[in-house]
């Protein structure tokens, strides 16, 4: 497939890791920010052909990984109500609330839907008028131009039965948040190059600037990992810091203001808790007043949303690159993909599922 | 989740610009896409596509800078280095 196969080319790949071999002097210490750049560097056993120096850490970039619980308990508390159809990707459907998830409410009876596009959901909610249609609305700065539209459609065309329960997260807080913290290891990030593809890179500036650290935006085949990986070890290897961009063919340093003004209209920012993680700053987003009326969080009551996680998982402490997966007492035993504990461990995206998918026990 | 695919633009549809929908295919499977973000995308683009919805244009000069670079890093190599992959044999 055209702009896939090229950038997986084995010689072209190892040419890389032989121009990053010649580059490193010293220990380094990387996180990509991305579980889907996770997913290839590990499918592609891209981890084990670099050189000892380099250390990937991984990131938060998993938007089903870092739900809170609370909104997975309230989603799952949502689909049981009669006369509702909770809309969801695929990927939200295993991720552990504190008793339940939203597979365990489908097998029960209640009407709990996957779909590819939020648009599906509002397509839904026009052909089911006597049903409420909630769709969950996770996702990063990638996801939330999807999700604007299907709010602005529903509103267009006065679709009465249509809602989102909302849970978007951004990328720039968490970076923050990361960078902010006293233990920190990250020298040098990879940056989510499909977020990037909507919001372009110029958040990151100021941030590659009060912490004097590289920022690659990259993207996700293995070539461009490689080169966004090469790339950042040259900055380091020279001193240098500042947002570079890898991902040419598909980022440009304004992003797409269409979809920015869209995000905009449709939803502020706002405080966010991560899973795992705790509340980040500014580091979500809500639906504007104008759009309340869209807010299944507003328009269901729900009781008893108590958000608990099981003790054992230590998922925040690796969406944050502290530990890696098979650090985790429970890896590969009590959590595995079929039985998980946390969400890292079901998303397609997550570190967890990675490791365990790929092999990687240690 | 942030999984996004290349495709590449057969048709675009009749319909209100801010709702423009069109026919991407990805190697052969053709899927309903929105282009509302992507204005001035025309039939026979390449496009990255995130749940149902057109993000970006692929550039296809910006697509060879990978390659760019690893010519570059191909000629840097010293002399008395093993020589690249494919090349002949050495002088």
């Amino acid at each position: 497939m055209r702009f896939i196969d090229e950038y997986r080319n084995e010689a072209d790949a190892r040419k890389f890791v032989e121009a990053i071999r010649g580059k490193v002097t010293r220990p380094w210490t990387l996180m990509e920010i991305c579980g889907g750049q996770t997913h290839t560097l590990l499918k592609f056993g891209i981890d084990r052909m670099l050189p000892r120096e380099i250390t990937l850490v991984h990131g938060p970039g998993c938007p089903v990984c870092v739900t809170p619980v609370e909104m997975i308990d309230r989603a799952v508390a949502i689909a049981r109500k009669p006369g509702v159809i909770l809309a969801s990707f695929g990927d939200m459907l295993r991720v552990p609330g504190t008793r339940d998830d939203l597979q365990g409410v489908k097998a029960e009876g209640g009407d709990v839907r996957i779909v590819y596009s939020p648009l599906d959901a509002v397509e839904l909610a026009r052909k089911s008028p006597g049903v409420q249609v909630v769709f969950f609305a996770v996702g990063f700065e990638t996801t939330a131009p999807a999700n604007a539209m299907a709010v602005l459609q529903a509103k267009e065309t006065g679709l009465e039965n249509f809602s989102i329960l909302c849970s978007h997260v951004r990328v720039p807080p968490a970076m923050e948040a990361i960078l902010s913290s006293p233990g920190n290891v990250v020298q040098g990030f990879l940056a989510a190059g499909h977020v990037c593809t909507v919001m372009g890179y110029r958040e990151y500036e100021p941030i590659a600037g009060k912490y004097r650290i590289p920022v690659v935006v990259t993207g996700f085949e293995p070539l461009d990992l490689l080169q966004g990986i090469f790339m950042t070890v040259a900055a380091l290897e020279e001193g240098r810091w500042g947002v570079e961009n890898q991902y040419v063919r598909s980022v440009v340093r304004e992003g797409n203001a269409r979809a920015m003004e869209v995000v905009d209209r449709v939803f502020e920012i706002c405080d966010r808790q991560w899973r795992g993680v705790g509340s980040i700053p500014l580091s979500g987003h809500r639906l504007r007043p104008e759009f309340a009326a869209f807010d299944a969080a507003v328009r269901f009551e729900v009781e008893g949303v108590t958000a608990r996680e099981p003790e054992v998982c230590i998922a925040g402490q690796i969406l944050q690159g502290r530990k890696r997966p098979p650090e985790c007492p429970a890896f590969g035993t009590d959590c595995t993909p079929e039985h998980p504990l946390g969400a890292p461990m079901v998303s397609s995206e997550g570190a967890c599922a990675a490791y365990h998918l790929y092999g990687r026990r240690e | 989740m942030c999984l996004a695919v290349p495709g590449k633009v057969m048709e675009i549809l009749e319909g209100p610009p801010e709702m423009r929908m069109g026919k991407v295919s990805f190697g052969g499977i053709t899927k309903d896409i929105c282009l509302a973000y992507l204005p001035e995308v025309k039939v026979g683009d390449y496009v990255l596509v995130h749940v149902g919805f057109a993000l970006s244009r692929i550039d296809e000069e910006e697509a060879q800078e990978v390659f760019r670079l690893l010519e570059q890093i191909g000629e840097l190599s010293e002399p008395g280095d093993a020589p690249p992959a494919g090349s002949g044999p050495s002088a």
